[in-house]
């Protein structure tokens, strides 16, 4: 499978880095390897969900119990969480790391992602949820633990979008 | 059974535990009882609540976690019952009033009202210990059972559809989560057996 394992490690390693213990998260394929590290890791708990939005409940419930966590997830399974981040993480003023996939954008091949592409970016900024594309390995550390902290100093939700340039080796 | 009975029944136990609520009138009822710094109302984010306690329940495990949901919120995730079940919280107690209504919004019927049993979506889930009461006898002899059993349970507390004259409290929304977060930094969960 052409995800790249070394850049889902890269990323794995440095969401660890920051602290976080629990992850939520539903599969796809961009995320393989995130979720297998994180089922593998004796240090994390790892909650596979039904529906992305139980991730926010989760995150919040562990916040306030004083452990950090991140949401895996698509871009569609963001659409599908946006109730609960506006009226949870919103509302409440969690810190929200959400991790998300961004399917749909240049060089997407599969007719069904297209439509969610063209509208997370847009969506995340109506929301006023700040968000940074990691297109680099370069980029993975530095904005991750950047987001964490901008995250934590604003008790807010926060973005980082996993592209395909990181993602995807073509083959 | 009116829910404010059952939980007056249960408030003891309530206030040696950490309780998220759903919003409406179980909020309401809770806080005209007795607001407890470790009580927190999620005041919005229908069906929400259940999985905010299993977050709670996962990251501390030490905490005994009592999540009291309604049919509306509960219909709205039913997808988080399978998940509760799955990660099977021993320190979690999942209690639903069920009024068969969506009181707050005009009262209108839930699926509840025409067939659909909780408690069996529970149990088909995996949730290992689940019950329907609809007396205060039953509840309280359940919950208690339950609370003893030290495993994740779902109890369906069938209770009448009424509930205050209005929903809005004097607790500010941010000001109960400041005060939940920071109770939990302090939480010392109750001796065994107590």
């Amino acid at each position: 499978m052409p995800v790249s394992a070394i850049h889902s490690d890269l990323i794995y390693q440095s969401l660890k880095s920051t602290g976080v213990r629990i992850m939520s998260a539903l599969p796809e394929t961009w995320l393989v390897h995130l979720i297998r590290l994180a089922e593998a890791d004796p240090d994390m708990t790892l909650v596979r969900l039904a529906k992305e939005e139980e991730g926010v409940g989760i995150s919040t419930g562990a916040h306030l119990s004083g452990v950090k966590s991140a949401m895996l997830m698509q871009n569609h399974g963001f659409l599908a969480a946006v109730n609960g981040v506006v009226s949870c993480a919103q509302l409440y003023r969690i810190p929200l790391l959400m991790v998300i996939s961004l399917r749909g954008d240049f060089g997407e091949k599969d007719p069904w992602q297209t439509e969610g592409g063209l509208v997370t970016e847009e969506l995340l900024r109506a929301l006023r949820i700040p968000s940074a594309r990691l297109e680099h390995p370069s980029h993975v550390k530095e904005r991750i633990h950047k987001g964490m902290t901008l995250a934590y100093a604003s008790n807010r939700p926060v973005a980082l979008l996993l592209c395909r340039d990181l993602m995807w080796e073509e083959t | 059974m009116k829910r404010l009975e059952a939980l007056q029944a249960i408030y003891p136990e309530l206030e040696q535990s950490v309780v998220v609520t759903i919003m409406g009138a179980v909020a309401a009822e809770l806080q005209s009882i007795g607001h407890r710094p470790n009580f927190f109302y999620l005041q919005h984010a229908m069906g929400l609540a259940s999985s905010l306690g299993l977050g709670i329940a996962l990251a501390r495990p030490e905490f005994r976690v009592i999540v009291l949901d309604g049919d509306g919120s509960v219909l709205m995730n039913l997808g988080g019952l399978s998940t509760l079940a799955r990660y099977r919280p021993r320190n979690l107690l999942h209690v639903v009033f069920d009024n068969e209504s969506l009181l707050s919004v005009g009262g209108f019927p839930t699926a509840t009202s025409t067939g659909t049993d909780l408690a069996g979506v529970a149990a088909a889930s995996g949730v290992p210990r689940t019950a329907t009461v609809r007396d205060l006898d039953a509840f309280k002899q359940e919950f208690t059972a339950a609370l003893a059993a030290n495993d994740l349970a779902t109890i369906v507390a069938k209770v009448d559809a009424t509930g205050p004259q209005s929903f809005l409290t004097d607790l500010g929304l941010l000001e109960n989560r400041f005060q939940f977060q920071r109770c939990l930094r302090e939480w010392s969960p109750p001796r065994a057996g107590s």
